[in-house]
């Protein structure tokens, strides 16, 4: 995070941020619902710094609402969510910008902004954050780019793209800030088998340089490669947490027929 | 019936209340830093000059058609000497300022209805909080600033334009010269005509921003929610306009007596 603008309202030092050896990310007894569907109940998990992390399910149980609570896009109706030891549901705006700027984000239908190219996109992160030199902010862009395969469409509209390479762009949007927290919603839907693992791979090679990962999937060989952890929600609540070996051999019934799908997202 | 159209008024005017405070808060966030300046500037480009083809012509128009129907009133009373007066008068007190704002609530408040609507439907809002942008200030903001600056700047575009219309309608028909055309226009006109009335459209462009931003910013239902966006942007604002005006207008003549 050194290369973030210094100066009091946009210094982020994420160690300072930490409470040392605590998790990354803590939910505790978190609770949401909209309107009489009740979509998080009572959920708590943590995420230690530097590992994957992955929320499986079925559609509609709340993983994609459980990464906008982390990201502090939506609040909790009960219940608190602790990144790098803050919380934020307690936050101020400037401080939790101030979080945010620790954490990329790839939302499920990736969110590039439309009036831009795609190379503004990527770049978008560094013009606000930091004071690199417009050479340095293009060059990084075109690196990130490169990083997710996607070179030659710096200069395109999102609406020029189809929807991986979408996706794609998306998460090089993401990993602008080099963050230390990954958010990633379904990262390979939409992508063919090969890229699907080109992009595990990026994202496995984050996780070792210490980028704690959080990733939504509905591809159990994706997340059985990336996750360290797993944790399975059924109507709001998580049903199952640990590794893929200890998911594969759960009581729950619905668990184990999910953790044997091989299904490609 | 009567209980039906009681609920329809109370819930415009919770809506209006709702809009205020929007608009509230978009002014007291607009004096606390950042103030992307940037932004701002793109969005007068956007919002004021690929709006003045439209207003220009617009006014240009409004000055033929109203020296058209302001010598067939006067000619019955031989007053046709006052027909640059009397166009002018009418173009610079309520004329351009009304017309101008209908127009730009047209163009622009459909615009930024749809636009941040359909922002909003994509998660792109949300995507811009995410990487630590405030969404509110860096959008609605910005557009809203935009509008107020733009409004008065427009106005005087379909003034002029509307002035140099009726010139031309009238020496097309008495060959009045350009030069007795304007020492009539501006005999009367005094700053209490043009800077109140100038300046009330700031007040306009307010309005246009400020319903365009919040609908836009409390779409839902996908596509069709941004389609419903864009009309309800123009429909709103409009009536807002036209219910201000009248206030306005009482404001200005308290402020500024007629002699």
């Amino acid at each position: 995070m050194n290369h973030l603008r210094q100066g009091s309202d946009a210094h982020v030092d994420a160690a300072a941020h930490s409470d040392g050896d605590g998790p990354a990310i803590r939910l505790e007894g978190v609770s949401k619902s909209f309107a009489d569907l009740k979509v998080l109940d009572d959920v708590t998990l943590d995420v230690a710094q530097g590992t994957g992390f992955c929320l499986l399910g079925r559609s509609g149980t709340g993983k994609s609402v459980t990464l906008k609570h982390i990201m502090g896009l939506m609040m909790p109706d009960a219940g608190r969510v602790f990144v790098h030891g803050k919380n934020v549901t307690e936050l101020k705006r400037q401080e939790l910008g101030e979080v945010r700027r620790t954490m990329g984000f790839l939302f499920q239908n990736a969110a590039l902004f439309d009036s831009i190219t795609v190379g503004e996109n990527v770049a978008f992160p560094m013009r606000r954050h930091t004071d690199w030199a417009e050479e340095k902010i293009l060059d990084t862009a075109k690196a990130r780019l490169a990083d997710v395969g996607l070179t030659e469409a710096f200069d395109k509209m999102p609406g020029d793209l189809s929807g991986g390479m979408k996706k794609r762009a998306g998460l090089a949007r993401a990993m602008a800030l080099d963050p230390d927290i990954l958010l990633v919603d379904e990262p390979s839907a939409g992508l063919d088998p090969i890229t699907g693992d080109e992009i595990d791979e990026l994202l496995l090679g984050l996780k070792k340089k210490g980028t704690t990962l959080v990733m939504v999937t509905h591809n159990i060989p994706s997340a059985r490669h990336v996750a360290d952890e797993l944790a399975m929600l059924h109507e709001g609540r998580i049903i199952a947490h640990g590794t893929a070996g200890e998911l594969d051999r759960s009581d729950d019934a619905l668990v184990r027929a999910f953790m044997r799908s091989e299904s490609g997202g | 019936m009567v209980e039906r159209t009681g609920l329809a008024i109370l819930a415009f005017l919770g809506w209006v209340g709702e809009v205020s405070l929007f608009g509230l808060r978009a002014m007291r966030e607009a004096f606390r830093p950042p103030f992307e300046f940037a932004e701002i500037t793109r969005q007068l480009y956007e919002v004021g000059w690929r709006s003045a083809p439209l207003i220009a012509t617009s006014g240009f128009s409004i000055g033929v058609v109203l020296s058209m129907h302001t010598r067939a009133s006067l000619e019955r009373f031989g007053a046709e000497a006052m027909i640059p007066a009397g166009l002018t008068i009418a173009l610079i007190r309520e004329t351009g300022p009304l017309v101008t704002a209908l127009l730009v609530s047209g163009r622009v408040g459909a615009g930024i209805g749809a636009e941040l609507g359909a922002m909003k439907v994509t998660e792109q809002i949300d995507a811009l909080e995410a990487v630590a942008v405030d969404s509110f200030k860096y959008l609605a903001v910005t557009r809203i600033i935009a509008c107020i600056l733009a409004l008065p700047i427009l106005t005087t575009i379909t003034n002029v334009c509307g002035i140099l219309g009726g010139y031309l309608a009238e020496t097309s028909i008495s060959g009045m010269s350009l030069e007795l055309y304007f020492s009539r226009a501006f005999a009367v006109v005094e700053f209490s005509d043009l800077i109140p009335s100038t300046l009330k459209t700031m007040v306009f462009g307010m309005i246009i921003g400020t319903v365009a931003c919040y609908l836009g910013f409390t779409t839902t239902q996908g596509t069709e929610g941004v389609g419903r966006t864009s009309t309800r942007s123009v429909v709103m604002s409009s009536i807002l306009i036209i219910l201000a005006n009248v206030v306005l207008v009482r404001l200005i003549f308290f402020l500024f007596p007629p002699v």
